[in-house]
């Protein structure tokens, strides 16, 4: 670029001959120079202007058009996040205590029908008719025709019926994906598990709510996502289940009754191993409730926990243990057994009229069942004491198992406890208990005197419980059981190697209009095995049973329900893992050692 | 030396964009990828639910005691009594093995003819 000098010389020559002053002509220059170089900036800043708002402008644009962008796009889950969906099945399993599956989930199909893309209602209604031969295809037309839009036609579906309803080919029949409660043992451990039912459905997917057993008992937890993976573990054992059951239902044959139930329970931990009632269903095709008549003669009444009978003489051994724990009588102590007893206007008698008197030691009170012998213990004891020890082993209370029909179950009591109901009780009458709640007494007399609390669920930890008699009680208490099957009224009961100890209780049941029916009888045999280090017990219930092999039908327990206990436990205690023991026999002269 | 900087600035911005062309597709195929391994996942999720309920079905005890009856001549299994249990004591000893290497001391070798008349081995 030329630079203009200020002060060219020629105008400065020519001036000062002209007689001007030069500086002007310098000054003129001067302000050109400084006017030039401000419409310089002047323009370079106008540039710098518009670049910087050209930035601006595209950078509010582009985040403007993202905007718009994201406002305009349907919503989307991150693909990338994570793998997340091990929430598959929305039950829990249930499981045996070996892990073997007693529920679980399978995925079918529900059909529905959409009646606006019906092509051809009449065809799709006959065809359907032909695959579900419980449908009718007049009833089926006229609902697909009569305006609604949307109707339900089956709940499961089998692939092969979902694969004939495809070959239907009419767009307006439409499957949504169903998860299906499974049994897959069939009537196994019906009453335990109960069953479920679809609560609330939509197209995608159902409800599974449990309607009965433990299914609606741990309902909250099965359907809890988080615990949707970890199976419930239960303390049954299928084999053993599944032999209880075999066995129940020949003895259940043999002997004519018309129920039974078999409640196989740990002493020491409260864990049922079995629980068996007859009988039964399959929870897969669950029936419905029975509206009308007994409800305890439906299959779906639980006789183990919702059967509440009087238990007849398997009480008098709490009366027995409680007059040992206080320290009244020892096994070898007479009392006063002479019968009949008169009470007041009441007459309590023996069986069949017998009379064991007029003195019993209290060992043989219970190896001969003597109701007199019981009553004259029970009121040593007294009413209040009496209540009270009945009461801790849970006698009084419906049986905390863990199944939805137990908390219905509350045993019966009479609403005052006068003397004589003290002498009644003592020896299973006027108060009444299901099985449950006996075998959980029964497991407290026998494992050393701590309470059980009965449970379904597989124990994690030591069970803790109160102490209710000493473990010398509980040894005696056993020892007299076991006296009742080797000499008393359960000689039937007796398998070799396990050393059964039992009691037997006949009890009859009440008239519709009072009293007693004498060929209507529960016989109930409760019994602890191996006595001389006792692991399990097991109940045994006969409902309505008769013995017709003798000239008259025998209707007490030892002819029916203590022959089904002594093959329970024979086939039971082996898968158990229980060795038969081979009795040790007093030394005599000739086994004897030499001292 | 700026005319250099600005082609470099501008080769990089072109290998940039390249790149990132390139990175965007393979996230999406990766994505694609992910969630048909996922819905793989699923479906193999749903046969292990049917596999265990048919394994479960398949060997319910109902089953199983049929089968063994059925094969009661081949198998021979009857329900489990106490008198199956034994103790360790009452299982016989190995019996102990045929020693290889007998001592043999003053061998005679009897190899020779044997002739099948007795009176003409008799005669020397």
């Amino acid at each position: 670029m030329t630079r203009i000098p200020l002060r060219p010389l020629a105008r400065i020559l020519d001036a000062r001959t002209k007689g001007e002053n030069p500086d002007a002509i310098e000054r003129e220059n001067l302000r050109l120079r400084h006017e030039q170089m401000r419409d310089k900036s002047r323009g370079r800043a106008q540039l710098r202007l518009v670049v910087l708002a050209l930035c601006f402008f595209s950078a509010y644009g582009l985040i403007g058009a993202r905007m718009a962008m994201l406002a305009g796009t349907q919503p989307v889950e991150p693909r990338s996040a994570s793998t997340r969906n091990d929430i598959e099945a929305s039950r829990a399993d249930i499981l045996d205590r070996n892990g073997r599956v007693l529920a679980t989930n399978m995925l079918t199909h529900a059909l529905y029908v959409q009646t606006r893309d019906l092509v051809d209602p009449a065809h799709a209604a006959q065809e359907l008719a032909r695959i579900f031969p419980d449908l009718d295809a007049k009833t089926l037309l006229r609902r697909f025709t009569d305006g609604r839009s949307f109707l339900w036609v089956r709940r499961v579906l089998s692939p092969e019926q979902m694969q004939q309803v495809h070959e239907i080919g009419d767009p307006g029949l439409l499957f949504g994906p169903r998860e299906m409660r499974l049994y897959p043992n069939g009537t196994l451990a019906a009453h335990v598990l109960g069953g479920t039912s679809f609560g609330a459905e939509g197209v995608a997917s159902a409800e599974v709510i449990g309607t009965a057993g433990i299914e609606r008992y741990e309902d909250s937890r099965l359907r809890d996502p988080a615990q949707a993976n970890t199976p419930l573990v239960t303390s049954l054992d299928l084999t053993v289940q599944t032999t209880v059951e075999e066995v129940l239902q020949t003895g259940m044959t043999m002997m004519n009754a018309k129920g039974g139930a078999a409640i196989l329970m740990d002493v020491n931990t409260g864990e049922v191993v079995s629980l068996a009632a007859l009988p039964t269903f399959d929870p897969n095709d669950r029936p419905a409730n029975p509206v009308s008549g007994d409800p305890s003669d439906s299959p779906l009444f639980n006789r183990a926990v919702q059967g509440i009978y009087e238990l007849g003489s398997t009480f008098k051994i709490f009366a027995v243990a409680q007059a040992m724990e206080l320290g009244l009588v020892t096994p070898d102590t007479l009392v006063d057994a002479n019968a009949p007893m008169r009470w007041g206007k009441f007459k309590i008698n023996e069986f069949e009229g017998h009379n064991y008197g007029p003195l019993l030691s209290v060992a043989d009170v219970i190896a001969k069942s003597s109701n007199v012998g019981t009553a004259h213990i029970a009121l040593m004891i007294g009413g209040e004491r009496q209540q009270t020890f009945l009461r801790s082993l849970g006698l009084f209370d419906a049986s905390p198992v863990e199944l939805a029909e137990a908390r219905g179950a509350k045993p019966l009591l009479p609403k005052r406890w006068a003397d004589i109901v003290t002498i009644t009780a003592s020896y299973g009458h006027g108060v009444g208990g299901s099985p449950m709640n006996l075998a959980a007494a029964y497991a407290t007399i026998a494992n050393g005197g701590i309470k059980v609390t009965p449970t379904l669920l597989k124990r994690t930890s030591p069970m803790q419980g109160e102490r209710i008699i000493s473990e010398e009680t509980s040894k005696l208490s056993v020892g007299m059981m076991r006296r009742v099957v080797t000499e008393g009224t359960a000689s039937m009961g007796e398998v070799p190697g396990y050393f059964v100890a039992g009691k037997t209780g006949t009890a009859e049941k009440p008239k519709q209009g009072g009293g007693y029916d004498r060929d209507r009888v529960v016989n109930t045999f409760a019994c602890v095995f191996p006595a001389n280090d006792p692991k399990y017990v097991l109940i045994v219930t006969l409902d309505e049973p008769t013995e017709n092999t003798g000239p008259k039908p025998r209707r007490t327990a030892g002819w029916t329900a203590v022959p089904v206990a002594a093959e329970v436990i024979r086939r039971t205690a082996p898968l158990l893992g229980l060795r038969p023991q081979v009795e040790v026999l007093a030394p005599d002269e000739v086994t004897a050692v030499k001292p | 030396m700026r005319p250099l900087l600005y082609a470099l600035s501008f080769l990089a911005v072109m290998a940039l964009g390249f790149w990132a062309y390139r990175e965007n597709y393979t996230t999406q195929d990766a994505l694609g990828e992910v969630s048909q391994l996922q819905n793989e996942i699923a479906d193999l999720r749903d046969s292990l639910t049917v596999q265990r309920a048919e394994w479960a079905y398949l060997n319910r005890p109902d089953r199983l005691r049929d089968l063994a009856t059925i094969n009661f001549d081949r198998l021979g299994l009857l329900p489990m009594a106490p008198e199956q249990f034994g103790s360790a004591a009452q299982i016989a000893f190995p019996p102990p093995p045929l020693s290889p290497s007998l001592d043999i001391t003053g061998a005679q070798s009897v190899a020779g003819v044997l002739n099948a008349d007795p009176e003409e081995a008799s005669t020397p």
